[in-house]
């Protein structure tokens, strides 16, 4: 039975302890994925605020998003592991390069989605470009900024573990090792802590979400639901922002 | 005072928007711009505020040139009220009223305590500060819109069919108090709207757009209505442009007359003629048919519902229509308070009307 193997292996103080252990592999993942998507958020974050607010090149961007997607990984990660000849920069770039897409797709739309009546007003009420990227687009895009933030950190809790593949630990190694001695309880183990991991990540994520994105936009969708009811009509136009999420398996709680 | 001299804009796709606009808003006044989509009106307003440049001309906000200051240094002295409000989601309904100030460099206190004396101005209670725009119903969403463009009391307010998104009664309510904030603070507003309900009601001047962004008629509502200066005009003020011009017919010159009333609770006698029953607070219930008996007193179920009510002193259309909706052909006067003044018969209403038509030549 393939429980009882897990438990085998969950069970055995061994895995528990040591350069090789369980507490170690989870600590290098979690550098791995923390680091990576800090550092896709640094360049994602700034660029899509920039094409948002000043709409320019917002098709390049779509387009080379959409491209970077399509890379695999893992050939990445090799090619660089090669190319520079070893070391966790290889890795952390290709998490990287994974991670970017999704969070400058989200702050993108997060900036683009915003009423075109709340830009039109901040620039009437006298405010200069840069106050209103800060005070208006940047606040009112945070919903989906974060958004894409938690998916991009779904997306490399999951790929992270081709660090394995070369050398480099992390949670990747049980599997690799499980798969490599037809260990399926190792497998498992190592799949069930990867999954694991995600969940707590996206948990830990929803939290500062609910802590930076402002009250009045939270209040957006119930407040919404409850005029829909009661007046009986379709009423989506000031909710626009919230009902178009953008991010169909962001995997917010908005939905 | 604002000043349109020879302003024309063109928009890269080669549009003409605004078509040579030679125009004067004066100081103090509400003039409206009104046309049919696509005439330029909205154009014209922001291009005072430079939410738009001209292409050629020049516009002039009080003698000066507005392309000589910097665009959000001018915007922070003139208010801005657009359709839906664009209130900003994610500030409270204070904050969102302190933004100007703010923006000036006011302190937070003092930004928030103008603000809080704003929301009062607007008629909107002290704790509706504390909420958020979404939780908010679209007439008080367009309340605070106004609050926040006149906090920093800018002498100029641009609104740009502010009310068009609310519904019938509630933008009756806005436009009530929009006269009467504007009889309290003497800004200079220009309001554009595509309803020329709206524009006459409101509008001290009007001017009319026509597509092409041509200026058509530029003049007061009462002229507008009774010599449109060409066919255009006199379409876009629309078929029954004649009844809606009774709005500025002088009502001193309809003769308020007794009639035969009876009260709720008295015996009923039958009578050759309608009587108007009313309650023991003088106002007026409905109307009793001749020669309706009955053994008790007068009760509510005997009477045929009223017309409209004509309230003393206000505009002539609603005396007409008092008449032309009473079941007895007799229009029922009131006073302001609700309590019964008189009748009016509809034929005074027409000689009024004639008698003014002859005075004028």
């Amino acid at each position: 039975m393939i429980f009882v193997d897990v438990w085998v292996w969950l069970s055995d103080p061994e895995n528990w302890s040591g350069a090789g252990g369980i507490p170690a592999r989870v600590g290098q993942h979690l550098l791995y994925c923390l680091a990576a998507t800090a550092f896709a958020a640094l360049i994602a974050v700034p660029l899509g605020l920039y094409v948002g607010h000043t709409g320019r090149g917002g098709v390049v961007l779509v387009g080379g998003g959409n491209a970077i997607r399509a890379l695999p990984t893992l050939g990445l990660v090799t090619v660089l592991y090669l190319v520079a000849g070893g070391g966790t920069v290889p890795v952390l770039i290709g998490l990287v390069v994974l991670a970017v897409p999704p969070i400058l797709a989200g702050t993108y739309a997060g900036v683009q989605d915003v009423d075109r009546g709340v830009v039109d007003a901040a620039s009437g009420m006298g405010m200069t470009d840069a106050q209103r990227l800060w005070q208006v687009e940047l606040p009112n895009a945070l919903p989906l900024l974060m958004g894409g933030v938690r998916n991009a950190m779904l997306q490399v809790v999951a790929t992270a573990s081709v660090a394995a593949y070369v050398g480099l630990g992390g949670l990747g190694r049980p599997l690799l090792d499980g798969l490599r001695v037809l260990d399926y309880g190792q497998l498992v183990g190592g799949a069930l802590f990867v999954a694991l991991l995600a969940v707590l990540l996206d948990l830990l994520l929803s939290v500062v979400q609910r802590l930076v994105v402002p009250r009045g936009l939270r209040l957006a969708p119930a407040s919404a639901a409850r005029r829909r009811v009661r007046r009986g009509v379709d009423d989506s136009s000031p909710q626009k922002l919230v009902a178009t999420a953008g991010q169909p398996d962001s995997g917010g709680s908005r939905a | 005072m604002i000043e349109f001299r020879a302003v024309s804009k063109r928009f890269d796709d080669g549009t003409v928007a605004v078509d040579d606009l030679d125009l004067v808003v004066e100081a103090g006044t509400i003039t409206v711009f009104v046309g049919p989509s696509g005439c330029g009106k909205t154009t014209s307003l922001r291009m005072i505020n430079r939410m738009l440049d001209p292409t050629s001309g020049t516009v002039l906000v009080d003698g000066r040139d507005v392309l000589q200051v910097d665009p959000p240094r001018l915007r922070r002295g003139i208010g801005y009220v657009i359709q839906q409000a664009g209130l900003f989601p994610h500030r409270t309904v204070l904050d969102n009223v302190a933004t100007v100030p703010l923006l000036s460099g006011w302190s937070k206190r003092d930004a928030r305590a103008r603000a809080a004396e704003l929301l009062e101005l607007v008629g909107l209670d002290g704790d509706m500060g504390r909420r958020y725009p979404v939780q908010l119903s679209g007439g008080q969403q367009q309340r605070v819109g106004v609050a926040r463009a006149l906090a920093a009391d800018p002498p100029v307010l641009l609104m740009d069919e502010p009310f068009s998104a609310v519904d019938p009664v509630v933008r009756e309510g806005l436009q009530d108090e929009l006269l009467r904030l504007h009889a309290e603070l003497g800004k200079t507003v220009v309001f554009v709207t595509h309803d020329i309900d709206e524009a006459v009601r409101i509008g001290e001047k009007v001017a009319v757009f026509r597509q092409g962004g041509v200026l058509a008629q530029y003049d007061r509502p009462a002229e507008l209505l009774a010599r449109p200066a060409d066919d255009f005009v006199a379409s876009f003020v629309g078929k029954d442009r004649g009844y809606r011009g009774l709005s500025f017919v002088d009502p001193a010159g309809i003769e308020v007359r007794g009639g035969a009333t009876t009260r709720l609770g008295e015996p009923v006698s039958p009578s050759r003629e309608w009587l108007l029953a009313l309650d023991a607070d003088e106002r007026p219930r409905g109307w009793l048919p001749p020669g309706t008996s009955a053994d008790g007193p007068l009760t509510e179920d005997l009477l045929v519902p009223g017309g409209s009510l004509y309230e003393r002193g206000t505009a002539v259309r609603g005396a007409l229509d008092s008449a032309l909706s009473s079941p007895s052909g007799l229009g029922v006067v009131v006073e302001p308070t609700g309590r019964y003044a008189g009748v009016l018969r509809g034929a005074q209403v027409l000689d009024v009307i004639d008698r003014e038509r002859a005075e004028r030549g």
